[in-house]
Parts: structure tokens; C-alpha cells; sequence
């Protein structure tokens, strides 16, 4: 007689079915006073709920954990990421926040150790960066197959050799295929902000997150950020329903052996679960938008509407851009900027819907696929692909390795788009 | 000489692993699983590494636990555990025993920095390591733990292992847990008493099995239990446990030769005479070892 039965399978059925059931609405929040709708309403908006605070990219990645009252916390230190576990031990010692603190003897035990907290319902949380991230590789796929809702903060790290310890994407793109959800932070608010809807969006889909943020452009940088109200946040994150864990009542197996039928639904189910994950991170960012008066989605446009020329960017060359675009804008000339906030899922149809039509397209890549060439560049190519009216697209690899990528750095790639050029620009 | 040992297995105890499991006839592993978690109980949830085991529970969407188990990567066992039990505390849920059941290859090799790290911070976990001397799952590779002179399937009868087995006890000891012992299911009173203790006591918990194996060893599937006994009374395998780092045997059944063990196992066919002597002496060695730390 088989005693526990595996469940997986069943909990993604019943979660698509909630998810549609629910219509993927997220309960209202009364009595906080919407901000702009608009989506630039973050560089300008402010909720009375929230108080504003000087925070580097780190604190505000760790004010974001305190925010969500993580319950388990297990990370092993790394340049830049480091200031992120320090504040959060910190604010236990302060009483700050109540978690069980994991000192693990690496980053590949902190992601093993969030797997197990997660799998008995604990809300753990752990952030890295570059070899850290990397050396989590062969977990980052087995904590999503067993469909785990952890969140983790990734510091935008090059990876080596040689040593680096600069800005560059590589690490995050590297896992690309893992089944995490992906989400590339312009600013520190954003990544404050982002933490808190990843674990919203996570614990509703049931896919992990990594909240990605540049080395020292953001994580070192002090910025303004609001910083909502703790009592406002868990009220944002209230589940209406309860995943299936690890309990001694039901008993039930995680990542048990699969043959090929089984395998195959289990894969399909995380993409369609991606696929609904889509939807909600916008239904969340106006959700979001409602309570705390900042709107995300996993695309924003700016200046694009009558555009003819277009920078793509993800990260922080994002805010370059946008004053590149308002220099040239000013000059009259018709240039705008998408930004992409999800790598994965991969907004295909709102890439597709802001690029065709535009005449010439750059994609700004701090990262390099060796071989292969920036990673969001082949990404917006193959959404593209089969499309009419398709831009004349060209892939810049910019700022490997911390390289700073200035204003006029950009200015030139313009320059060099204005004359059509396609194919791969290296910038430096 | 009588081929079966006969045992008795306390009937009030309930059976946690039903039948229909995927080990092979006369495996040594789900014994010691079946006889530990009969005592632990119900109330425990157990992680699993990449190994045998892994396939023993069964295909999905059938499983022959009855208890939670969470399937994780080779090297991560006791990692997993430790988070279990974060996670059980954040939920306030104290009653609960966490128990890793892993393979000699996810406990000397591959799992050892995670189990080294876990046993540092002196996790609250039961770790359990079945160990039967290679890389079964994967076809009978040499482990750390292949004794010397076993032939595998990477170090042919030829060619066979010359390197010493690893003393996983003594590693675990170096860390200072409050408890470590050996258990062989064909000592069940002695398992029982230990799994008992090992229940009752808070931190890392190490205990290692010997999990015979009929296809790796190259014995008859209905000599599980009696190799078992050899391997305790040829003192290969003495049952002893270990309180902090004080050392005792637990059992001293009358000694018998190694040969004795040996020679019931294929992997063992082609030593000479002067393998089995050198073989004994280390034995002997190693029993005098412990009497000294006793
Ligand atoms: C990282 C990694 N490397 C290799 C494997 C392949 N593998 C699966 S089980 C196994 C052997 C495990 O041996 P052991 O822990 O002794 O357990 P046993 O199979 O003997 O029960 C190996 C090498 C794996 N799953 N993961
Ligand atoms: S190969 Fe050995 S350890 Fe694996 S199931 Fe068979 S008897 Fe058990
Ligand atoms: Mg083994």
C-alpha cells in the first residue's frame, strides 16, 4: 500500500485552478490613499504611510526581508553582498525582526537550509552574489522543481577567473534556465519594493525569486527610499490559502523519483506557472501601486510612444539611460528607453507590443555569453523573431566587470544606432 | 551452521515503510531505515540524498513512507536538516524529530562539508549514514568508505582498493557532538537502545549503520543479518557509541577471525593469505584503539 502520496503535481493543478478561481485578483486594500498612477509615480510619489530614508542598496534589500518578517535566514558572506545578512543580524539582535539566523559554512548548505525551512512552511530568505550564486547552481534547479517560494537577493557580481568583484550580470543571467524568477532593480527603492512583491508573487505561484541589484552602483550607493510600514506590508502579503508543506499529519514526499510521463507534466507546470506569474507581477505592482504608491511591471516604457529609436537596458545603466533620453529628447530627437525588469518570465508579448514598429533598437547588456553574445539581447531577438515590422536591433556589451557606463558612452551608442548599424558594439 | 539468524522484532511498534518499497531482496539500507524509524516514530520528518534510497521509496506517484520526506541533492542532507528544523522552530513546532538518511558517498565524500558544518553548529538533527561501503546507485563505484581490499567496480579484483576506509566516527567526534554511535540491524537491541538515546538527546546526532549489500558484495540475498553478526564479532564493525568524546563498546561478542567475513563476500574473493593477515592486523589495531579510549 503506498502510504504518503507525492502531491506535487496535485498542489500545481489546484494552484492553476485557484489562480483562475481567484481570477488572479488580490484583495483590496482599504483606506490607503492611492498615488499617481503613472508609471514614473516611484521617483515622485510618496505614501502618508511611508517614511523616507537614506539606505544603501543592501540595507534596503535587508529592510525589505525585516519588512516581510522572513522566518529563516541562512547566507555565507561574499563581496558585495555582505552588509545585506550584517543589517538583518542586526535587526535580530535588536529585537527588530524574529528569525532563526543560519551561519552556514557555504552558500551552496545557506540554499539547502532554506530549501528544508521552506519546505515546512517557514518564509526563508538568503542573498549572494557571483561564485556564491554560482556555486547554489545545481540547487537553484532543485529548489524550484520542488516548487519552493524562497526569495533571495542576488548582487550583481562578475564572475571569475580572473577576480572581479565589480558590477556585471553574469551570475544572475548564468541561471537564467533554473525556473527562478528573475527581477532586475533600477534603484534601491526598487529593490526594496521588489523583495516584498517577490514573496507575494512567489507564495502565490510557487517558483522562487531573485531580486537582482548592480554591485556598488546600488548596493554601496546611498539613496531616498520610502519605506513603507511593517503593518501594511504583512497585510499585503496575507495568503488566503496554505501551500503544501512537509507536516507529520499529511505526510507527502518533495522530489521524489519521476519517470518520464511525470517529469514531463512536472516541467510544464513550472512554465505555465510562469506563465501565470507574468500576469500577476503586474497585478501585484498595481496592487502594490494602491497601498504604497509605486507602480511595477516587467516592462516600463519611458518616452517610447513616438519614438523611432530605442535603448533596451535592464539594471542600473537603466537611470543612465532615462537621462540620456531626456539630453536627447531635448536635442528633438525621437528616442525612448524600455526597460526590463524580468528576465524570467520573460515578458515576450510586451517586449514584442513596445519594439515593433521602431525603427532601430540598442540592447544594453552588462553581461556577455561567450559565444553567444549579451544575454537580453538574444532574448528581445528571439521575441522579435517572426514578427512584422521588426526594428534593426544591435546588442552593446557594456560595463563587463564594474566598467563604468557614462553618459556619454550612451550618447555614442546612439550615435552609432542613428546610422543603422545592427549586429554586436562593444563598449570599451 | 545455520544460514538464518533468527531476531525478534518488537511487535507493538508500528511500521513506517509499508511494502512495495524499490531495495533490492535482502537489503541491508531499508533495514536500518524500516528499524529506526519504527523507533522514532511517527512524529519525524525525514530528508533524503541522492542515493539508493532515493529509488527505495518508489516512483511517483506512490511512495512507500509514511512520513514526509524531502528528496534533495547528493551533498546536502544534513544542510536540508538543519533547515527543517529552522523552519519547525520559526513555526513553533518543537516536537518534531529531524532525520537525515543518507549513503556513505553522501556522508564521507560528497555531503561531508555540509555534515562537517551542520555538526559545527551542532544542528538538532538525527544524521543517519547507511552506509554499505560504495556507490551503489550508481553501480558499485569505490567510495571513501570501500575497505581496504574490496574490489568495486572502479577498483577491479586486480586492482583492488588500497587506501584504508575513512573513520567517519572519529571525524564526527572532532566536532564535539554530544552524541555518535554504530548500530548493525542484526543487533536490534543494541540499535533500539541507541536510536532510543539518540532521540532523547538535543544537537547533532551521528549514527552510522552498516547496510549490507547483497549485489554490491556479492553475497546471497538470505545472509543480510548473519554477515551482520560477522562483521560485529570479527570486530570489522564494532558496535560502540560515544557521548561527547567518550568512547564505549557496547558490545564485545567472543571474537572470531576476519577471514571469516571476508570470505562470504565476492568482493573480497581475490585477496591472498598475506591481504587477510594485514587485514586482520589492522583490525586488531583499531579494536585495541578504542579499548584504550574506553
Ligand atoms: C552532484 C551529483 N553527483 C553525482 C550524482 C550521482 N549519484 C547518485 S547516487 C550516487 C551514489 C551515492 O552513493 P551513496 O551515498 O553511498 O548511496 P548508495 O547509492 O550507496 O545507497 C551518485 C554518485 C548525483 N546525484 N549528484
Ligand atoms: S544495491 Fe544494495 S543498497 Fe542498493 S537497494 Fe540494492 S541491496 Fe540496497
Ligand atoms: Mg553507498
Amino acid at each position: 500500500m503506498a502510504a504518503g502520496t507525492v502531491c506535487l503535481c496535485v498542489r500545481i493543478y489546484a494552484l492553476s485552478s485557484k489562480i483562475k478561481r481567484q481570477g488572479l485578483i488580490i484583495p483590496t486594500v482599504k483606506g490607503v490613499e492611492s498615488a499617481h498612477m503613472n508609471a514614473n509615480a516611484k521617483r515622485s510619489s510618496c505614501v502618508p504611510s511611508s517614511s523616507r530614508k537614506l539606505l544603501t542598496g543592501n540595507e534596503a534589500a535587508a529592510l525589505g526581508a525585516v519588512l516581510c518578517s522572513v522566518e529563516v535566514i541562512a547566507a555565507y558572506p561574499i563581496t558585495p553582498q555582505t552588509t545585506i545578512v550584517e543589517t538583518l543580524s542586526e535587526a535580530i539582535a535588536k529585537g527588530e525582526l524574529r528569525a532563526q539566523f543560519m551561519e552556514v559554512e557555504s552558500e551552496h548548505s545557506a540554499l539547502a537550509a532554506c530549501m528544508g525551512a521552506s519546505a515546512v512552511g517557514a518564509r526563508a530568505y538568503t542573498a549572494t552574489s557571483s561564485q556564491g550564486l554560482t556555486l547554489m547552481h545545481e540547487l537553484l534547479f532543485w529548489t524550484a522543481g520542488a516548487r519552493l517560494p524562497i526569495v533571495m537577493v542576488n548582487v550583481n557580481r562578475a564572475v571569475g577567473a580572473p577576480w572581479n568583484i565589480w558590477a556585471d550580470q553574469l551570475d544572475s543571467v548564468a541561471q537564467r534556465d533554473t525556473g527562478w524568477m528573475q527581477f532586475y532593480c533600477e534603484t534601491n527603492q526598487e529593490v526594496l519594493d521588489t523583495t516584498i512583491q517577490a514573496y507575494r508573487i512567489s507564495e502565490n505561484v510557487l517558483l522562487p525569486s531573485l531580486v537582482v541589484m548592480d554591485a556598488f552602483y546600488l548596493s554601496h550607493t546611498w539613496e531616498p527610499v520610502y519605506v513603507p510600514e511593517k503593518r501594511l506590508v504583512t497585510q499585503f502579503l496575507k495568503q488566503s490559502y496554505k501551500r503544501p508543506i512537509l507536516d507529520v499529519n499529511r505526510p507527502c514526499s518533495f522530489g521524489a523519483l519521476a519517470g518520464p510521463d511525470n517529469y514531463f507534466i512536472f516541467r510544464r507546470s513550472m512554465h505555465m506557472a510562469m506563465e501565470e506569474a507574468l500576469c500577476l507581477i503586474t497585478q501585484v505592482g498595481t496592487e502594490f501601486e494602491r497601498m504604497f504608491g509605486r507602480r511595477y511591471e516587467p516592462v516600463e516604457e519611458y518616452q517610447l510612444k513616438d519614438a523611432h529609436s530605442v535603448f533596451v537596458t535592464a539594471g542600473s545603466i537603466t537611470g543612465t539611460a532615462r537621462n540620456v533620453v531626456d539630453s536627447l529628447r531635448v536635442e528633438g530627437e525621437r528616442v525612448g528607453l524600455l526597460k526590463i525588469r524580468n528576465l524570467r518570465p520573460f515578458p515576450i508579448e510586451r517586449v514584442r507590443k513596445a519594439l515593433m514598429g521602431k525603427k532601430r533598437c540598442a540592447v544594453i547588456d552588462r553581461n556577455l555569453s561567450v559565444g553567444g553574445g549579451g544575454v537580453f539581447y538574444t532574448e528581445v531577438k528571439a521575441a522579435l523573431c517572426g514578427c512584422k515590422k521588426v526594428p534593426k536591433l544591435m546588442g552593446v556589451v557594456a560595463g563587463l566587470g564594474g566598467k563604468d557606463v557614462k553618459e556619454h558612452d550612451l550618447m555614442k551608442v546612439y550615435r552609432t544606432l542613428e546610422r543603422d548599424t545592427q549586429g554586436l558594439l562593444w563598449l570599451g | 551452521m545455520a544460514r538464518v539468524t533468527q531476531v525478534t522484532i518488537p511487535r507493538q511498534m508500528t511500521e513506517l515503510i509499508s511494502s512495495g518499497h524499490k531495495a533490492c531482496p535482502g537489503c541491508g539500507g531499508i533495514l536500518v531505515v524500516r528499524h529506526v524509524l519504527r523507533i522514532i516514530g511517527s512524529k519525524t520528518i525525514i530528508t533524503v540524498p541522492a542515493s539508493c534510497l532515493t529509488v527505495m521509496e518508489g516512483e511517483y506517484p506512490r511512495s512507500a513512507f509514511k512520513l514526509p520526506l524531502f528528496h534533495t541533492t547528493i551533498e546536502t542532507a544534513a544542510a536540508v536538516a538543519a533547515g527543517i528544523r529552522a523552519g519547525l522552530r520559526a513555526k513553533q513546532q518543537n516536537d518534531i524529530h529531524v532525520v537525515a538518511f543518507a549513503g556513505d558517498g553522501g556522508t564521507y565524500d560528497i555531503g561531508l562539508q555540509a555534515l562537517s558544518g551542520a555538526a559545527e553548529r551542532n544542528e538538532d538533527i538525527l544524521y543517519v549514514c547507511y552506509d554499505n561501503e560504495a556507490y551503489m546507485n550508481t553501480g558499485l563505484q569505490r567510495s571513501s568508505s570501500t575497505p581496504y581490499g574490496a574490489s568495486t567496480s572502479t577498483t577491479s579484483s586486480d586492482n583492488f582498493k588500497t587506501q584504508q576506509k575513512k573513520d567517519i566516527i572519529q571525524i564526527m567526534l572532532a566536532h564535539n557532538i554530544p552524541y555518535a554511535a554504530t548500530i548493525c540491524v542484526s543487533y536490534l537491541d543494541d540499535l533500539k537502545m541507541k536510536v532510543k538515546k539518540a532521540a532523547s538527546i538535543e544537537g547533532t546526532r551521528f549514527l552510522l549503520a552498516l547496510a549490507p549489500c547483497p549485489p554490491g558484495w556479492g553475497y546471497s540475498s538470505d545472509r543480510t543479518i548473519e554477515l551482520g553478526r560477522l562483521a560485529v564479532r570479527s570486530r570489522v564493525f564494532p558496535l560502540l557509541e560515544a557521548e561527547h568524546d567518550k568512547i564505549r563498546l557496547t558490545k564485545r561478542p567472543a571474537k572470531i577471525p576476519v577471514s571469516r567475513y571476508l570470505s562470504m563476500q565476492n568482493r573480497f574473493r581475490h585477496l591472498t593469505d598475506q591481504e587477510i593477515a594485514r587485514i586482520q592486523e589492522n583490525v586488531d589495531d583499531k579494536w585495541r584503539n578504542i579499548f584504550k579510549a574506553e
